[in-house]
């Protein structure tokens, strides 16, 4: 197994099984936030389980969030690698002609989703982390959605989230075929896996949206 | 047709190289590219100057020496052709064309546009083979049958040339479609079979000491290839070389 992870193609296996697991991540984020629209009881109910729950709290957490920093830093590993496999750059490269911009761009579209990171876990994370472990305040299972809204009446947090969830769509539009190819999937299922993460890579994000822009003209 | 040639020139491995302008007139649209750089030496050599340096042999697209990247792209702007099959018809009069050397670090300038790419020659002989015995009562291959499908995808993968335009393409100077070709050719046989594991360890292995970038699955290598080696190829060696890893 040392051999695998110390060859390339065991760092793209590690990248893509990071990635397919902050996918799987990614829609189940998605479903909770989703409820927030439907019902305001619903999104209370799961995310108080979510922020209560000891598995989730002192288990999943911390996986998810190794999962996030190993991908990221694995993701800048690998760029700093591949930018010295070539010292002497081309004066004339066309990358346009064989490419897509967002296969040659993972490393930009990842360091603004990696940005947007940093402004939900300043948003979200930090603040359910005070009032639970710093200000120790009673819990409340009805104060979740009210936080929510609370953050999207800022109409430019709603932009900067939505310029994000772009980035995001961008990158998972390649990164989620990127991943299955690197595993070693069985090419019989190329065409569908590429369907799947056109329809993942585009809705999800696009769903996001969506919800942050509702709650902004929910408080208006 | 008149043409403004922006070659890169390097007098050796050591020596930084820089763009040289060139005015080149009288190209028929007929020649290849290659003609046209004989056009371009001969001129040179008349003024007393030190003719272009670059790579050929065949002429006709089997050996996969000349290896120009040519207007950002290797093997200039057509597909499925090497640089000696691509004809000046593809360029418009007036034109201004730039001519690089394939550039990774495991494909060092020898002089101007030739490189040198013998860091696929190890990896082909890290692994890109069957040990038969010769010396015996060897067995007639076409006595083997073998199904149509492997055998056509056997054939495909061994049309790669190893010409290095899979690494020029890649923003990483990945070489993964040149060895997953190479792994492939044979893997997919039952004489290339009983090998296969120690193939794949050893050829990767090789291939991860030359130096080559990290596949992003970016697919500019495959739309590149002069032999138009499919992606799938890539997928399948990284497959058989974590399978491989879990056997060994």
């Amino acid at each position: 197994m040392k051999r695998i992870f110390k060859s390339s193609i065991g760092r793209k296996l590690a990248m893509a099984l990071s990635g397919l697991f902050l996918i799987v991540f990614l829609l189940q984020h998605f479903i909770i936030n989703f409820t927030s629209v439907i019902d305001p009881k619903i999104f209370n109910a799961f995310s108080h389980f979510m922020g209560n729950n000891p598995l989730v709290q002192f288990i999943l957490q911390p996986i998810l969030i190794a999962g996030v920093l190993f991908h990221f830093i694995m993701g800048f590993v690998l760029d700093w690698q591949n930018r010295k496999a070539r010292p002497v750059k081309y004066v004339s490269f066309k990358g346009s002609s064989n490419s897509s911009l967002v296969s040659r761009n993972m490393i930009i579209s990842g360091i603004v989703v990696l940005s947007f990171m940093a402004l939900h876990f300043y948003d979200f994370w930090v603040p359910e982390m005070k009032y639970k472990y710093i200000d120790v305040l009673p819990e409340n299972p009805d104060r979740y959605f009210e936080e929510l809204v609370h953050k999207f009446e800022d109409p430019l947090r709603v932009g900067i989230y939505c310029i994000s969830f772009i980035f995001l769509a961008l990158h998972l539009v390649h990164g989620f075929a990127s991943s299955f190819k690197s595993i070693g999937t069985n090419n019989k299922y190329a065409g569908i896996i590429k369907k799947i993460s056109y329809y993942y890579g585009i809705l999800i994000p696009l769903g996001f949206c969506f919800i942050a822009v509702y709650h902004y003209y929910s408080t208006i | 047709m008149k043409l403004f040639l922006k070659i890169w020139r390097q007098k050796d491995t050591k020596s930084k190289g820089s763009i040289v302008n060139y005015e080149i007139d009288g190209i028929s649209p007929d020649m290849s590219f290659l003609e046209m750089m004989d056009v371009l030496n001969e001129k040179i050599i008349l003024n007393g100057g030190d003719p272009v340096a670059f790579d050929h042999d065949c002429r006709e697209g089997i050996c996969g020496s000349c290896s120009m990247f040519i207007n950002g792209e290797p093997h200039g702007p057509d597909r499925y052709v090497t640089t000696c099959q691509l004809h000046m018809r593809k360029f418009k009069d007036g034109d201004t064309i730039y001519i690089e050397p394939f550039r990774a670090k495991s494909f060092p300038v020898i002089k101007d546009l030739v490189v040198d790419r013998s860091s696929f020659d190890r990896i082909q002989q890290a692994g890109g083979y069957i040990s038969v015995n010769t010396s015996g009562n060897p067995q007639d291959a076409n006595a083997i049958p073998i199904e149509k499908e492997s055998a056509d995808k056997a054939f495909d993968a061994a049309t790669c040339i190893g010409c290095g335009a899979c690494v020029a393409s890649c923003k990483n100077s990945s070489a993964m479609l040149f060895v997953s070709a190479k792994v492939s050719q044979f893997s997919y046989l039952p004489q290339g079979k009983v090998e296969s594991t120690d193939r794949v360890l050893n050829m990767v292995k090789q291939m991860d000491e030359e130096g080559f970038g990290n596949c992003t699955n970016t697919g500019a290598c495959h739309v590149e290839c002069p032999k138009g080696i499919s992606l799938d190829y890539i997928t399948r060696m990284n497959s058989e070389y974590l399978k491989a890893n879990i056997k060994k």
